[in-house]
């Protein structure tokens, strides 16, 4: 990158850009981000559950804003210099320390219930086996001879248990994509069951025919088959219970991010709560666009501007009538003719129209850059041998044309953060490789893109909290409304039943598909 | 008082006027069992596919004569026309050689009653 910034100047001003962008903002984010550095090797979300918090949720996103500027903080607290880079605010530490227990304790939750399915999972496989194989350890020479039939049984009760294996291989090997606060029931409903099974078998096999020393060998085989075939069973009920009964689609979940209101629905089937919150985070990276905090600015200004107009005195001394001077604020906000309807109107027509004027700037200057890239065909390469470049060197040799356009459409609709030159150089040698138009090369910087789009670094949304007032385990009913909080925003879900659709039909004769042509003329006589 | 809607034959005789090369009566006709009877504005009966006066223009034949818009025409000359189609309708109506038509139309009337005892 060096290099290229030597030969050309016209850049250098974006280069400029990118080091000194947001300095202090940045800080706020790593400072907040440092007990969770090891999030870039691990890839699953962790979702804690938080009941309902009688203090503010930690990291309010207006307590961390107005640290420098909250006219009371001096007055209240005494040892904490928040705006220094080297400390510590109690804030952190608190949720430091949280991290760490909550890490700690997720980890051991989650190893623990896997050693245990684990462990089960094998004790189970190896009980036919074992069945099949004690008689003939323990007292062999008692035993019947083992004819056709029971060698038969031997044949199918491999094959059962290779498919048994093949089948849960394929149903519970997997890698856990999320971390769920509380545990899942069906699966641990699946493993008392099966424990229990197991169990029971062993008994009777231990009294009856262990104690006893029965001879009946066949008899001993089909035992052990009778076990394979009912752990067959069981892994049916497992399928049904785990991965088909929430296939059907039963409620409608509607996503509303709380900061700027774009929402997304989704069919969901019967799950519990917190995997339908698995769902519609898995959902929410793909499909919501990427959350920008630098467009939230002119309506927190909007905001700001209302509550400082107004100032309510109150004279007549203590016994302070809260809701009665709020009533007043909104009595008198509303009587003022305020013109700020006015402002936001010609404010928005006017960003529009900038947006759209650097926007047509943009899409000639990449036309343009483009036209000078061509792909060299394997009979011009002895043609033209001195101009042949990778895609990366031509990408740096176009880029300069067009950056400058780029770095002031970025800038308008306030993206330029998400974008760093290395990105764009790579996506433009990325684009150049693939033979896209200018068009798919603009793609990614028109509109804002979802989440997964983007750095890991941009996202501001990776821990995330399930608010809920039922139990996560519970079912998803109509009406249930549950929040997910992360730092800097929430997004509200709400469950509606699909309604009970009744469909009647109605036949109609092929033959009835016949017409007149009725008029209506007037004629003068 | 209160109005009382009834019905009443009519015979009209209209001498046809010369317009150049042709002879006209002065007014319109809709209906015929060819049309659609349902979007006649004049029958009391939509299921009606009877002939019915539509426009009567000012100072023809036909007005001077006493025909009324919204009159369904009976007869022309002696012929029926409650079960004609409406091209059937206008031939008749426009025969070269007939200078004088004579229609019976029927013709819907709304009557004040004005009750007797009131009065004395």
């Amino acid at each position: 990158m060096s290099a290229a910034m030597d030969t050309e100047s016209t850049y250098s001003g974006y280069s400029h850009y990118s080091g000194h962008s947001k300095k202090a903002h940045r800080q706020g984010r790593d400072r907040h981000k440092s007990p969770r550095s090891k999030d870039g090797s691990r890839s699953e979300k962790s979702v804690t559950i938080q009941t309902p918090p009688a203090e503010p949720l930690l990291g309010n996103d207006s307590s961390r804003a107005e640290e420098g500027q909250d006219d009371n903080w001096g007055e209240t607290t005494t040892a904490i210099t928040g705006t220094s880079e080297h400390s510590i605010s109690q804030e952190d530490i608190a949720r430091i320390s949280k991290d760490l227990e909550d890490s700690v304790g997720l980890d051991c939750k989650r190893y623990l219930g896997l050693t245990v399915a684990a462990v089960l999972g094998l004790l189970v496989f190896l009980t036919p086996i074992a069945f099949i194989l004690l008689p003939q350890i323990l007292w062999r020479d008692d035993l019947e001879p083992c004819g056709t039939v029971c060698e038969g049984l031997f044949i199918s009760v491999a094959f059962k248990l290779l498919i048994l294996l093949i089948g849960t291989w394929a149903l519970f090997f997997r890698q856990p994509k999320a971390d769920l606060p509380r545990v899942f029931v069906f699966r641990a409903l699946l493993l008392v069951l099966i424990f229990l099974f197991v169990f029971s078998y062993w008994l009777f096999y231990g009294v009856r025919i262990l104690d006893s020393k029965d001879t009946n060998y066949q008899g001993i085989v089909q035992y052990a088959v009778s076990l394979v075939d009912a752990l067959l069973f069981i892994h049916y009920l497992a399928i049904v219970l785990l991965e088909l009964r929430q296939l059907q689609p039963m409620f409608t979940v509607k996503v509303v991010r709380s900061t700027d209101g774009e929402s997304r629905y989704y069919s969901l089937g019967h799950l519990s709560i917190q995997r339908a919150a698995l769902v519609v985070l898995e959902n929410y990276y793909r499909d919501f666009t990427v959350y920008n905090p630098a467009l939230l600015t002119a309506s927190k200004s909007r905001a700001a501007k209302h509550m400082a107009g107004l100032k309510v005195y109150n004279v007549d001394g203590p016994g302070n009538n809260a809701s009665g001077q709020s009533r007043a604020m909104i009595a008198a906000a509303a009587r003022r003719r305020d013109s700020s309807h006015n402002e936001l109107y010609y404010e928005e027509a006017d960003h529009e129209r900038r947006v759209k004027k650097r926007r047509a700037r943009l899409v000639v200057a990449v036309e343009e850059a483009f036209t000078h890239i061509k792909r060299l065909q394997t009979e011009e390469q002895q043609k033209a041998p001195g101009e042949m470049m990778d895609p990366r060197e031509a990408a740096q040799a176009i880029f300069p044309s067009m950056a400058r356009a780029l770095q002031k459409y970025l800038r308008t609709t306030r993206q330029q953060q998400y974008h760093s030159m290395e990105s764009i150089l790579q996506h433009l040698s990325f684009c150049i490789t693939n033979n896209m138009t200018p068009k798919a090369f603009l793609e990614r910087y028109l509109n804002p893109g979802p989440t997964l789009q983007y750095d890991r670094d941009r996202w501001f949304s990776k821990q995330w909290t399930l608010v809920s007032e039922e139990a996560v385990t519970s079912g998803l009913q109509d009406g249930v409304v549950f929040v997910l909080k992360c730092l800097d925003f929430s997004l509200v879900v709400n469950v509606k039943k699909i309604p009970f659709i009744k469909l009647s039909e109605e036949f109609i004769d092929p033959k009835s598909h016949k017409f007149v042509l009725r008029l209506q003329s007037e004629t003068s006589v | 008082s209160y109005l009382i809607s009834f019905s009443f034959q009519q015979r009209i005789e209209i001498h046809k006027l010369r317009q150049g090369d042709n002879l006209i009566l002065g007014f319109s006709i809709g209906g015929g069992i060819d049309q659609d009877p349902t979007q006649n504005p004049f029958s009391e009966d939509k299921t009606d596919k009877g002939i019915y006066v539509t426009r009567v223009t000012q100072g023809g034949p036909a007005e001077v004569a006493g025909l009324q818009i919204g009159d369904k025409i009976m007869q022309v000359n002696g012929w029926d026309m409650t079960m004609v189609t409406h091209d059937q309708a206008r031939k008749r109506l426009t025969k070269r050689n007939e200078e004088v038509v004579r229609l019976l139309v029927t013709r819907q009337s709304l009557q004040k009653a004005v009750q007797q005892s009131m009065m004395s």
